[in-house]
């Protein structure tokens, strides 16, 4: 597998770490079920048959954070994106993950 | 269920009559209407559950329910290894009932699954490692499970080519559990089905699971390619696609699916008698009774239903290989291939009741669950008999991660691909 | 013609060098052949045609194949630790010297005892084990396992170290050409005249595929003159790469390619500093896979033995290698391949007694030629048995009207027909699908950017190969970026594919063989039918058809087939069993590369390694570094005689540790505090500049990830340390909660660990040592730097560093950081400033026994399950904000009042040893794991206070200070009894690091 990172271009797998689910989302530890909300922020898994949306880092090159979205079943990439400006704009829209 | 029962005396009155009189190991049934208990996944856990069930547990009208071939999923593409040697208090217990169970099975299921113990070694390569080794070993026989401390000298006597003098990790001794070996995979599905089938379980194959219909928060079928079957109890038992079939019931588990890949090389005479994991890279090896050498290492490290791998792992197993033992340099892979892990988000298995009525659940056994499978189906079966858990699983609960009763083996927390 | 006695070598033809005679040697007798001949072709020239026995039954065997694919014949190459197990001598180049043993026999090929099996073969079935060996229960591993053992596994390994060496490389391309027959040749060419960057990868030593095998006219040259035109062109081609003795073994994702170069193996041993062999990593943009197709044996009685071969391999000998494999042939064939084998073997004057044809009507051409050259045709007849055992000496032939002819002969050439080469397109889980006008499994979804030519596709006439293979590569150039140039494509004369599968003989006498390496036959395909196995993932694991060294390459489809006729199915509703990479096997040490013994992970070495080295010190492994462990004087007579003398020295004088090897991280922006506030559990809005805080970090999970100190430098600038076990991980954790969580905080961080030596300075003399060191602009008195202080100094004159201090030992002490290259300066400076006060250096040894006699946690206690609480700085969680952990550290069984808590140990014998990894039990409790209160992590011989002392979890540890314990060790065979005491040992009140 190669990932095409938006900084560094297209390099393979074995630069990159593997975090996982890129569409749960930090719960606001201040409302009134933060450890329910927690937990499954930590622990529950969608675990997608297709399409997954996940979180990547170049450890051996930029050290950045990666959105990527890959099917699962055949290891097609669709998308890279830098997680920082997902992120942001995902703050300033609101848009849930 | 017209089971023969199987001897050397059985084999030469069948060579003698050309073989004309062996019977299929299991039916091929159709469907009924319903059944007491659907086990929905032919793999080994759950044809294991499927046999205690009606041997054990006395129930009758069982199905299993399986999407492709039985044995198609995990129990016929790991690497064969049994051993009970684990640290934490949630899980010896288990093990050492599977290990048990192991000891006993091929009499048990008149089928000779070829179980060796032939003895697993974990090797240490810093005082830490040892330390941590020796902990492990310790809460072993606190459990009454066999453990045994080797220095470097131990080590070579049973491992003689091993690396030992330029390795960039020198080996400091290894953990030994004498009563760990290997199994022939396959035969395992093959003899819990047919014990099984024996006792008129119905094994269906070519039948996916395409739905699970509740009625007022309860399960009372399944829906599948080969239409609706009823069930008063359904156990679902299909690590790999655990989240998957699951879903189908409105659940989400603490579950992610990962590939492992594993290894095996052209067959050559008798060279490895043991198990042995290397503790300073990603690799474990043992010797099938065929000759091939079986091995393994890391996950591949990211989601996947594949059932293969890439190159980066492929190189992290051989390099560790080598760093081992450079006398397999020689020595081909032949294939490769790759399986899907249940993964938990702790590393151990869960056996426990859903929130829905009648449906149970058994997964997440990440890359461990051969060894598990005898252990595994029994306490399924005691579950889905008793509504209650077996003695020895109370610890894999569905809850534990609200609660914080995680089994954390390794360490690593909610991370899977590093368990 | 008649043969030269004792050789089967025609007096011209082939490819071979006959100027250039080569001696070899096979079961220690001593033969010649030429240069260009395989193991294989010089051992049939010779007339040795027994290679091999087979798996189980040990039956003889010889070559069938003359390619990768062959089943039979493998042998022991080399010797000694050279020795390959199981290696295809049609994959030999012959050199001089080389040396080949046959395997799985004994005593010898010819006479082999296990041959027995032979005559068992009804008792040994497939499967039979499955059913037998269970009684008694012990008999199993004892008797039965060692039996089948001994008798299973093909050649043996060495059982020493590969002296040779392996590389790994990645080649970049555009174009990826696997395989260099006709369709890949072409494929070639039209890539690389549009300009595209081309590799061409062929398996064997030449290229041309089945073109340097068979006679065909291409362009009015013979079609190994026109592979080589080819190749000559190619060559000369500048954006082309050939490489030779290179098999593609696996798709990988992302138009990733595995390929094995065999660059010494047709060498006696490498030239020095030459792999034996090189990985391949090829990273392609398109791949156009041309592997060609693979012939099936047909499945008759005893069509196993040796001289009964496939018809395109008997072809290959006698046209590559000018080697007749018989000199007098039937002909047994489904197919219109038959034309050019009865044409070609009667025009090199090998009589053909016979071409027997299963086809009620041979083809007119096939007829035409057969009378041509004076060969008898039995259509509609079937060989049903071959006779002879160590060679065909004969077959008896059904014929259509129900007569049995028995002829003898020493060759039989079979063809069932071809399969496509589809392995490579099921990797990436492309399923091949049935093709029934060529009775042949072809590629079915292929893998992106890849696109099939000639014969692997199912093409399998010359025409349609040429044309094919031009249009795709050219194809395959466009896809990537190129403009696609139109060539005059070469002519050549059209030929027949017609064929009529034949499964299997059905009335065949003596076994059948359907896997020969693995001895699968018809019976046991049946019997896997009658017992249930009718998948076919049952049937290669029930029966072990197609799990040879082979991979069934010669009987998957066979097998197949014949599973369908037994179930009574269509083949194409039993499918096709998964194909796994390597497409060919590959020896484990070329995926090892470079990376085995001593470099099997890169070595990272501290600032001071250099000089530690000068000073005798003992190393050890702390991840990939490499650390002084401690430093021996002569006389000392062990380890812990050094360590406690280092120890006394820090703790009575003055020492000095490298721990460059903490993970440092340099932390700034304006909202860098705020960043520290929500990734530690404790507080530091309120540090001071110039100060350095403790803190404690949390996984999101609510168990402690890692320690360490951050030392404020600035308003907005902080340099924080981590343990040397998890600098990678906090990096990538600090990383993850800028970017992903909080990505409009202001801050950003920069691992400096490279970046800096650092050096602990500890004991009562460090500021004596320290003044002669530090510029006397700074102030270091315990006034103006006090514990916890930190600042930018400078050193010898100006060098600029850092100074902190902070202790780990618990003496006064600092640590000091320079940039990296002058830390070999610095440690030789500390040296020379401390010689006057006995400054002593001391390694991991020294620090890790002063931690625990401070009762400082490690990695031991750090052991990824244990929170804040368990290792006694549960205070340490600030009530007064979020941080990464909180809240699930308050999870019910985080905050259990019984969970194990760190607490210390020392033994009621004070002379005894304690160990690390005991666990402990109440006294009076039986040692077992109901009563298991928690584990002895960390120990050390105390200098400083005289006995062996421990940290260690215990349940409610802190209630129970002054209880007498047991430390169980069973598996040492250890027990004793320790007191349960206070976590620090050495100076609780922390006076002397304050001093």
């Amino acid at each position: 597998m190669r990932i095409t990172c938006p900084h560094c271009g297209n390099r393979s797998l074995d630069e990159f770490i593997y975090l996982g689910d890129a569409t749960v989302q930090r719960p606001d530890p201040a409302r009134p079920d933060a450890l329910a909300a927690f937990v499954d922020y930590v622990y529950q898994r969608e675990n997608p048959v297709g399409r997954h949306r996940e979180l990547w880092y170049h450890n051996a090159g930029c050290h950045a954070w990666l959105v990527v979205t890959r099917d699962v079943r055949t290891h097609e990439i669709f998308g890279v994106e830098p997680a920082k400006e997902v992120s942001l704009s995902e703050k300033t829209t609101g848009a849930a993950r | 269920m017209a089971n023969d029962r199987f001897s050397i005396f059985k084999v030469i009155s069948e060579a003698l009559g050309g073989h004309k009189g062996w019977q299929p190991m299991w039916r091929e049934p159709e469907p009924k209407p319903a059944y007491d208990v659907i086990i929905v996944g032919g793999g080994g856990h759950g044809l294991a559950a499927a046999y205690y069930l009606a041997k054990v547990y006395g129930v009758k009208n069982i199905a299993v329910v399986e999407k492709g071939w039985i044995g198609s999923g995990n129990v016929g593409r790991n690497t064969t290894i049994i051993r009970s040697n684990y640290l934490l208090p949630g899980n010896v217990p288990f093990y050492e009932l599977s290990m048990k169970l192991w000891e006993g099975l091929e009499q048990d299921f008149n089928y000779n699954a070829m179980i060796s113990q032939r003895g697993i070694i974990n090797l240490f390569h810093s005082d830490a490692q040892r330390d941590a080794y020796v902990r492990r070993g310790n809460a072993m026989r606190l459990h009454g499970v066999d453990a045994e401390l080797l220095d470097a000298a131990g080590v070579k006597k049973h491992l003689p080519f091993l690396n030992f003098t330029n390795n960039r990790f020198p080996i400091q001794g290894g953990l030994r559990q004498a009563r760990g070996g290997t199994v022939r995979h396959d035969a395992v599905a093959w003899g819990y089905a047919r014990g099984a089938d024996a006792q008129g379980v119905d094994i269906i194959q070519s039948c996916e699971v395409t739905g699970i219909r509740t009625e007022k928060g309860r399960a009372v079928g399944i829906e599948t390619t080969r239409g609706y079957i009823g069930a008063k109890k359904i156990g679902l038992a299909c690590a790999g696609n655990s989240s998957r079939v699951a879903s189908m019931a409105g659940l989400n588990l603490p579950i992610e699916s990962h590939v492992l890949q594993a290894f095996v090389s052209e067959g050559i005479k008798p060279f490895i008698d043991t198990v042995v994991t290397f503790g300073a890279g990603h690799f474990y090896i043992s010797q099938s009774d065929k000759g091939g050498l079986v091995f393994g290492g890391d996950l591949d490290g990211y989601n996947s239903y594949a059932q293969r791998g890439n190159l980066p792992t492929i190189e992290d197993v051989c390099e560790g290989g080598m760093a081992l033992m450079p006398a397999i340099g020689r020595v081909r892979l032949l294939r490769h291939w790759g399986g899907i892990m249940d993964m938990s988000m702790d590393g151990s298995p869960i056996i426990d009741k859903t929130p829905i009525d009648g449906l149970y659940l058994n997964a997440g056994w990440c890359y461990g669950g051969f060894k598990a499978t005898p252990a595994s189906g029994f306490c399924f079966a005691h579950l889905l008999a008793k509504d209650e858990m077996h003695s020895v699983g109370t610890a894999y609960r569905l809850d534990r991660f609200a609660t914080g009763h995680t089994i954390d083996e390794k360490g690593v927390g909610a991370q899977p691909n590093l368990h | 013609m008649t043969l030269p006695p004792g050789s089967s070598r025609m007096s011209k033809g082939g490819q071979i060098d006959r100027s250039t005679p080569v001696d070899f040697s096979f079961d220690g007798r001593s033969y010649q052949g030429f240069a260009g001949d395989t193991l294989a072709s010089a051992l049939l020239a010779n007339n040795v045609r027994l290679i091999g026995r087979s798996f189980k039954y040990h039956r003889p065997r010889g070559l069938i194949a003359a390619g990768s694919e062959e089943p039979n014949g493998i042998v022991e190459l080399r010797s000694d630790a050279r020795r390959e197990p199981n290696t295809r001598a049609t994959m030999i180049e012959l050199y001089q010297g080389l040396e080949a043993e046959s395997q799985n026999r004994w005593p010898s090929l010819d006479f082999d005892l296990l041959s027995i099996n032979s005559f068992l073969s009804p008792f040994l079935t497939a499967g039979f084990y499955y059913k037998t060996f269970m009684w008694p229960a012990a008999l199993w591993e004892k008797l039965y396992e060692p039996i089948i053992r001994r008798a299973a596994g093909l050649g043996k390994a060495s059982g020493l170290d590969d002296p040779d060496h392996y590389e790994k490389s990645t080649l970049f391309c555009d174009v990826l050409v696997i395989g260099s027959g006709p369709a890949g040749l072409m494929a070639a060419r039209a890539a690389a005249r549009s300009g595209a960057r081309v590799v061409l990868a062929e398996e064997d030593s030449a290229l041309g595929g089945r073109l340097l095998g068979d006679q065909r006219i291409i362009d009015g040259l013979s079609s190994a003159e026109w592979a080589a035109k080819m190749a000559a062109e190619l060559e000369a081609e500048p954006d082309v790469r050939i490489l030779r003795r290179t098999a593609v073994f696996g798709v990988y994702d992302g138009g990733t390619y595995g390929a094995l170069e065999r660059v010494s193996d047709h060498l006696a041993e490498p030239h020095h500093h030459a792999p034996r062999q090189r990985l391949w990593r090829i990273v392609a943009k398109r791949a156009v896979l041309a592997a060609v197709a693979i012939e099936r044996p047909l499945v008759f009685g005893n069509n196993d033995r040796p001289g009964i071969m496939l018809a395109g391999a008997v072809r290959t000998y006698l046209h590559r290698f000018g080697v007749a494999s018989g000199s007098n042939a039937i002909v047994f064939v489904n197919n219109d391949d038959a034309a050019s084998t009865v044409s070609e073997l009667a025009a090199a004057g090998v009589s053909v007694a016979a071409l027997v044809d299963p086809r009620p009507v041979v083809s007119p051409v096939v007829e035409a030629l057969a009378k041509k050259a004076g060969i008898r045709v039995i259509s509609g007849g079937s060989v049903e048995r071959a006779l002879g055992s160590k060679s065909v000496s004969g077959a008896e032939i059904r014929l259509q009207d129900g007569n049995l002819l028995t002829l003898p002969c020493d060759l039989i050439a079979m063809s069932g027909g071809w399969n496509p080469s589809v392995h490579l397109t099921t990797h990436l889980n492309g399923r091949p699908v049935w093709n029934s006008s060529i009775a042949a499994f072809v590629p079915g979804a292929v893998p992106p950017g890849m696109a099939v030519a000639g014969s692997a596709s199912g093409a399998l006439s010359l025409a349609d190969a040429i044309t094919m293979g031009d249009s795709l590569g050219q194809d395959a150039a466009i896809a990537a970026g190129f403009k696609a140039k139109k060539s005059a494509l070469p002519s050549v004369e059209p030929e027949s594919t017609a064929i009529q599968p034949l499964w299997r003989v059905v009335n065949a006498r003596g076994k059948s063989f359907v896997d020969f390496q693995n001895d699968v036959s018809v019976l046991d395909i049946e019997l896997a039918e009658r017992e249930g196995f009718r998948s076919v993932e049952h049937l290669k694991r029930y029966t072990t058809l197609g799990m040879a060294t082979d991979q069934g390459k010669t009987a998957n489809v066979n097998g197949l087939a014949l599973m369908a006729e037994f179930a009574a199915k269509a083949i194409e509703n039993v499918g096709t069993t998964v194909m796994r990479p390597p497409f060919s096997p590959v020896a484990i040490g070329a995926f090892g590369g470079h990376h085995r013994e001593k470099n099997f992970k890169p070595t990272r070495l501290p600032p001071s390694h250099e000089w530690a080295v000068e000073q005798g010190a003992v190393f050890v492994e702390a991840g990939y570094w490499l650390r002084a462990q401690y430093y021996p004087k002569p006389g000392e007579k062990d380890w812990l005689e050094t360590v406690t003398r280092e120890v006394k020295a820090a703790r009575s004088s003055v020492g000095v540790c490298d721990v460059s090897t903490l993970g440092k991280i340099d932390i700034q922006g304006a909202d860098a505090a705020e960043f520290l506030e929500r990734v530690y559990i404790n507080g530091w809005k309120n540090l001071a500049i110039g100060r350095a805080r403790y803190g404690l970090m949390l996984r999101e999970d609510g168990i402690v990830m890692d320690d360490g100190t951050t030392t404020r430098l600035g308003e907005d600038h902080f340099f924080m340390t981590t343990t040397t076990a998890n600098a990678a991980k906090v990096m990538q954790h600090l990383e993850f909660c800028h970017q992903w969580l909080w990505p409009d905080l202001d801050v950003q961080m920069i691992s400096a660990t490279e970046q800096w030596a650092q050096f602990s300075l500890a004991g009562p003399h460090v500021r004596d040592v320290l003044l002669k060191l530090v510029d006397p602009e700074h102030d270091i008195s315990n006034a103006a730097f006090p514990y916890m202080a930190a600042g930018e100094i400078t050193v010898c004159g100006g060098t600029r560093a850092r100074l902190y201090r902070l202790s780990f030992s618990g003496e006064l002490a600092f640590e000091i950081g320079v940039p990296s290259r002058h830390g070999d300066a610095l440690i030789r400076k500390i040296m020379e400033a401390g010689a006057e006060y006995g400054i002593t250096p001391y390694g991991t040894e020294a620090l890790g026994v002063m931690r625990i006699e401070k009762g400082h946690v490690a990695g031991a206690e750090l052991n990824g399950i244990s929170t804040a609480g368990d290792l006694g700085l549960g205070r340490m969680m600030s009530i007064k904000k979020d941080y990464i952990g909180r809240v699930l550290a308050g999870r019910p069984a985080l905050v259990d009042p019984n969970r194990p808590v760190v607490v210390g140990f020392r033994p009621v014998d004070r002379k005894r040893r304690i160990r690390a990894g005991a666990h402990f039990i109440r006294q009076g409790l039986e040692a077992a794991a109901q009563n298991d209160e928690g584990y002895m992590t960390s120990v050390a011989f105390s200098p400083s206070i005289g006995h062996w002392i421990g940290l260690g979890f215990l349940a409610r540890g802190p209630e129970r200070m002054g209880e007498i314990i047991r430390a169980c060790d069973p598996i040492r065979g250890e027990e004793y009894l320790v007191e349960v005491v206070s976590p620090i040992f050495y100076d609780p009140e922390g006076e002397k690091l304050r001093g």
